[in-house]
């Protein structure tokens, strides 16, 4: 097994990247992945509490790079589900407790054993950022449809770029139907046309999310929830499976003329 | 910008020339990767053809500017020098170490509008928020220009794709400067020491040409056969 490190990053803080972490692993691991998700977010770790896993965290990220503990003893296993693993960042430490070097070496080591490794990335351009793209394979970007974050996102990719990890992916959190119809919120065509990326998943704004948030259970398990639903194609397309945007699975009517943009993929 | 270290585009990537001085290579070295560091924005992806003149560059440490030079995201294609040492530890890496030269003295002077002197760069992708171009020549982008992003130009600048960022043509100066866009929709507009904020919504979306008319930086749609300015 050689497995994708695939980190989730978006520039602007609070636009969704943990909440899609936790909810593109679960998915994953339902799908039958042996996935492991890591918290780069040192000192202000918040991936275990969105996974219902903080009670159980012994040993930490740093523990891990500063030899204090073995990887496998920082390994916490989700036993509600199939394969799915956190490694936890530390709360009492910053940023530069981790070098991108640390990150590399940490997930060459994880890499036989997993398929797929989602780093949940700190917001900004600084330390924790290049942390946590240094060792990706893929690069998600998360943004909201909301032109202050959009325009962080501009920027994110520009880096990417610049460090050759090829296209980022992107995804649009917290869609609102109502406000977009009102012109109030950049539409899914807006931001495609500004950020001219690939397009990995809509997900709408919904109250339901910080329920499951608060609960410690992934939105992503709730077979009836469209939103749970998005993050399961997230998790799909990942796989390589095409899923198109369809009604169903909540993401109709958001793209209007912009379909045909979408399956060309932009540049 | 220190002035130990030039960079141009050439048709092979882009000429970076190490300019002579008494100092020892450690120094230039120094001044170099600094340099690149600076312009990281403008250079990343590129392939650079180094040009050290005199600096003699032992095996060891060609190896290891390499490296650094991919350190920062660009790639060592040649290594131009008058040192034998140079050269020699250049080609024993597979480096290039000749280029040829002849471009960029063909076009003859002959009153077309075409001036030998002044320099233009060429940029093909999307220059994103945080990307910053500053040239003193001319500058030409194919790509869009997001906002956030900006070129600072001495000379014109066309942009092939959208304008959206911050241009600042003529930024020496220059009155008669010149800026194209197929969507001309910056979120400023600069020109010599005139600055426009264009009118939020625009409803066309075709190539216009901006300049100064009248002390005030006018943009109007481009028509085939029409002069520019
Ligand atoms: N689709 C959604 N609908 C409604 N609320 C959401 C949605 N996605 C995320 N949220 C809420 O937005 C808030 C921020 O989410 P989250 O912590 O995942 O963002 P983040 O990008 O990881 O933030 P930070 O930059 O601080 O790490 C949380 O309260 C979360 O519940
Ligand atoms: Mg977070």
């Amino acid at each position: 097994m050689s497995g994708r490190v695939i980190t989730i990053t978006s520039g602007k803080g609070g636009v969704g990247k943990t909440t899609a972490t936790a909810n593109i692993g679960a998915a994953l691991a339902d799908m039958g992945y042996k996935v492991v998700c890591i918290d780069a977010d040192i000192g202000l770790r918040n991936l275990d509490v969105v996974m219902g896993l903080e009670n159980r965290i012994v040993y930490d990220l740093v523990d891990v790079v500063e030899g204090r503990c073995k990887l496998r003893q920082a390994l916490i296993r989700d036993k509600r589900m199939g394969e799915l693993y956190l490694i936890p960042a530390a709360q009492t430490r910053d940023k530069n407790a981790i070098s991108p070097k640390d990150m590399q070496r940490v997930c060459d080591e994880l890499r036989p054993e997993f398929d797929f490794i989602l780093i949940d990335s700190p917001a900004g351009i600084e330390r924790g950022f290049k942390n946590a793209i240094a060792p990706a394979d893929d690069v998600i970007i998360v943004t909201n449809p909301e032109v202050s974050a959009v325009r962080d996102a501009d920027r994110i990719i520009g880096l990417v770029e610049a460090d050759q990890k090829g296209p980022a992916k992107l995804i649009i959190n917290r869609i609102n139907q109502e406000l977009i119809e009102r012109g109030d919120m950049l539409a899914v065509a807006d931001v495609l046309e500004l950020l001219a990326v690939d397009l990995i998943g809509m997900v709408p704004d919904d109250q339901a999310v910080l329920v499951s948030t608060n609960r410690g259970a992934p939105i992503s398990l709730e077979q009836k929830s469209r939103t749970g639903q998005a993050f399961r194609d997230v998790a799909k397309r990942l796989s390589g499976q095409e899923v198109a945007y369809t009604e169903e699975n909540g993401s109709g009517g958001l793209f209007g003329r912009l379909s045909k943009l979408i399956r060309t993929g932009g540049g | 910008m220190t002035d130990k270290v030039q960079i141009k585009g050439i048709r092979e990537g882009l000429l970076v020339s190490v300019v002579e001085d008494e100092g020892d290579w450690n120094l230039a070295e120094k001044e170099l990767l600094s340099e690149l560091d600076r312009q990281k924005s403008f250079l990343q992806g590129a392939k650079l053809i180094l040009d050290v003149n005199e600096y003699g560059i032992n095996a060891a440490a060609m190896g290891r500017l390499r490296d650094q030079i991919s350190d920062h995201g660009l790639s060592l294609w040649g290594v131009l020098s008058r040192s034998p040492l140079t050269e020699r530890s250049a080609q024993a890496m597979g480096l290039a170490t000749r280029i040829h030269q002849t471009e960029r003295q063909a076009e003859p002077a002959d009153g077309h509008g075409f001036d030998p002197n002044s320099d233009a760069v060429l940029v093909r992708r999307t220059l994103r928020s945080g990307a910053s171009i500053t040239h003193t020549g001319h500058v030409t982008l194919i790509g869009d220009l997001n906002p956030g992003a900006e070129i600072i130009a001495g000379g014109d600048v066309i942009v092939w794709g959208r304008l959206r960022g911050l241009v600042h043509a003529g930024a020496e100066g220059n009155q008669d400067a010149v800026v194209c866009a197929l969507d001309l929709a910056p979120t400023q507009l600069r020109i010599a020491g005139h600055i426009a904020i264009p009118p939020q919504e625009r409803g066309q979306t075709s190539p216009e040409v901006a300049f100064v008319r009248d002390g005030q930086v006018i943009a109007e749609p481009w028509e085939p056969g029409k002069a520019i300015k």
